[in-house]
């Protein structure tokens, strides 16, 4: 489905702290998300890219309210989300696919339990009857057969589970999904089944998907655009294509480059770009811009001053003193 | 040279729900010096083809036919004595998660200097300088504090590096490399691959890759096994494999996966549930997920065929190609 031009959901200023305790009496806050700022299209996928501890999934359950965010501004649909109402209204349009579909769905729960729950909460039927129909239109929805519903989790593999934990996300009729590693859980030739059925679903629903992945591959092929993030800041956020043909920002460049291309010819051919260095804790995040202490293109003024996200041509953001 | 022959290998794991053929068959050739992968999704037994190697088998498991040569030598029913001369001295292992391999409780310092100490006849302050060598020989920075340190100080990258270091401390003529780089971020496993590519090239040990990501083995392995549910389905070079695929399940994975130049079409996954090893059905334990499945295929296994010098598969399709050449020549 492609995008239109109005924007389902604003995310101004966002910030999510954690305090960490460092000494007895002593705490620290852990900055793990700072200061994003982006826009998802209705009917759009964003794809959010990043190694682990930067901060992608801290985004998408501030987004849900999962954790409150410390400051800045969530607007869905014009309307900024404040008070506990807005949140639970805000709630029966959006909703999340967890990344493990293990321990994501209840072992003591049958399967027709599990996707009614939501119904069940926000009180979305009249009669038993009308439940029991919606479950079934639900599983049809996912590829799952009407004899599964009185079975138990352990029953399915993890592709079938995944898929149960997707019609569980699609109860509510959402308008916004937060997809978290969805597919990185499942095998290979799985992985390509759930992906298809994501964009299915998405043609028929009209849904809009914050789409949070580590494999960039996968996020490139269902993304229409994509931002990165590295430890808690937003560096680089444009079309999908874009950002893999042009990437940026020296982060992107390093993180694309680092991605094995099923292609003999031209793993042999590519010339990577390595990073030396581990990501920094976020405890202890340096100077100015995150990345100088891995960049091979930092100055003293990236130690001294943070760059800010600035468009760099159409559509195109980066966060870098080079550009 | 070769270094290790594996024919006809069966692995099975004993338990209450009856016997699990988790490797079926197996045979395999590692020469001096090369890389070989190994891919299957999980449950394609390519893991306890490695563990058997090593029989390191958890003790439900049990290797129940085939031989295991390395240079020369059987494996198979050598007893422990034998295995414990050749185990993280002769062939080590790498595993996939490195803060569950490492000992949380013992140092750096102490774990790497066990292996040295007890495969090779260095004093302990001779272990100590050695156990540095490593470290600095796998880039991990002030080798000095980390022999100090417990695992939990060090991120997963330093704990793989740390890993590789104790594999490599006996100067291996193998080395199994399990999922090396599935616990790490992207740009970690490109510093991991990297150095796993550089070390293999300056010691000249063989090794044995073992992975679900395409991506590595094309980037990492010379030749390449493709496993399904216990037994090797195609076998080749790097390259017969990935442009010249011949097994309709090799193929299907390689549609299956997002690349760069298939990003507009919609993936072609395989369909149907990876199969269950304890109903293993007659014929090709593909054929029930497999789009092109003949009668035949159903029926019984396909026999390995020969494509070129540098590549065999166990396809019923390739049979049928080959016959319709002929008839087209006839």
């Amino acid at each position: 489905m492609s995008a239109s031009n109005e924007n389902l959901i604003e995310i101004r200023h966002l910030k999510e702290y954690f305090n960490i305790n460092v000494g007895l009496f002593k705490s620290k806050p852990l900055k793990a998300v700072d200061n994003v700022s982006f826009d998802i299209k209705r009917g759009e996928t964003l794809g959010l890219v990043g190694e682990s501890g930067c901060g992608k999934t801290t985004v998408g359950r501030t987004i849900l309210n999962l954790y409150k965010p410390t400051d800045g501004e969530i607007i869905y649909n014009g309307k900024p989300i404040k008070t506990k109402a807005d949140i639970k209204e805000f709630r029966k349009k959006a909703t999340m696919v967890f990344q493990d579909p293990y321990s994501s769905l209840d072992p003591r729960m049958t399967v027709s339990d599990i996707i009614a729950e939501p119904l069940d909460i926000h009180k979305m039927y009249q009669s038993k009857q009308e439940r029991r129909d919606r479950v079934l239109e639900l599983m049809s929805y996912v590829g799952l057969n009407s004899e599964h519903a009185s079975r138990y989790a352990h029953e399915f593999s993890g592709g079938q589970r995944q898929r149960i934990g997707i019609a569980r996300s699609l109860a509510i009729k959402p308008e916004f999904i937060v997809c978290d590693e969805p597919v990185s859980a499942l095998d290979v030739s799985i992985q390509a089944q759930v992906i298809n059925m994501f964009d299915e679903l998405q043609e028929k629903l009209g849904l809009t998907y914050l789409f949070i992945a580590h494999d960039l591959l996968v996020v490139r092929h269902i993304s229409d655009r994509i931002a990165v993030m590295y430890l808690g800041r937003m560096v680089e956020l444009a079309d999908a294509k874009e950002i893999y043909d042009h990437p940026q920002h020296p982060y992107s460049k390093s993180l694309l480059s680092a991605v094995p291309v099923p292609d003999p010819k031209t793993a042999r051919e590519n010339k990577r770009i390595v990073l030396s260095g581990d990501i920094p804790s976020p405890l202890n995040a340096p100077s100015g811009c995150p990345f100088r202490t891995r960049c091979q293109y930092a100055t003293e003024k990236c130690a001294e001053f943070m760059p800010q996200l600035k468009e760099i041509s159409s559509g195109h953001y980066c966060a870098c003193h080079m550009l | 040279m070769r270094l290790l022959e594996v024919n006809d290998l069966h692995t099975s794991f004993f338990t209450d729900a009856g016997e699990v053929k988790a490797v079926n068959g197996v045979s395999f050739n590692l020469d001096k010096g090369k890389v070989l992968g190994i891919v299957g999704e999980s449950g394609s037994g390519k893991s306890v083809t490695a563990y058997s190697v090593m029989q390191i088998l958890a003790s439900a498991g049990k290797i129940v036919g085939g031989s295991i040569k390395f240079n020369g030598q059987e494996l198979v029913g050598a007893g422990e004595k034998v295995m414990k001369t050749i185990r993280g001295n002769r062939i080590s292992i790498i595993f996939q998660d490195p803060m569950t391999s490492l000992n949380p409780t013992y140092t750096i310092g102490k774990q790497l200097m066990e292996a040295i100490l007890l495969h090779t006849d260095r004093n302990k302050q001779q272990a100590h300088e050695r156990a540095i060598e490593m470290l600095k020989l796998v880039n991990v920075n002030e080798p000095e504090k980390r022999m100090k340190q417990h695992p939990f100080e060090l991120s997963g990258g330093m704990r793989q590096r740390v890993m590789i270091a104790m594999a490599l401390a006996c100067e291996p003529d193998i080395l199994i490399a399990d999922e090396p780089t599935t616990a790490l971020d992207v740009t970690i496993q490109a510093q991991i691959l990297e150095l796993m590519k550089n070390l293999q090239e300056e010691l000249g040990m063989a090794i044995i890759m073992i992975t679900h990501d395409l991506g590595v083995v094309a980037q990492m392995c010379d030749e390449v096994i493709v496993m399904y549910a216990g037994s090797i389905c195609e076998q080749g070079t790097a390259d017969e494999i990935f442009y010249n695929p011949c097994h309709e399940y090799t193929k299907g994975l390689l549609r299956s996966i997002p690349t760069t130049s298939n990003d507009d079409e919609q993936l072609r996954p395989i369909t149907g549930t990876p199969i269950d090893l304890l109903n293993m059905p007659k014929g090709c334990p593909f054929a029930p997920r497999c789009d092109n499945a003949m009668k035949i295929c159903l029926r019984e296994r396909a026999e390995r065929m020969q494509i070129n010098e540098d590549h065999q598969a166990e396809c019923w399709m390739n049979v049928k190609k080959l016959m319709e050449k002929e008839g087209d020549k006839a």
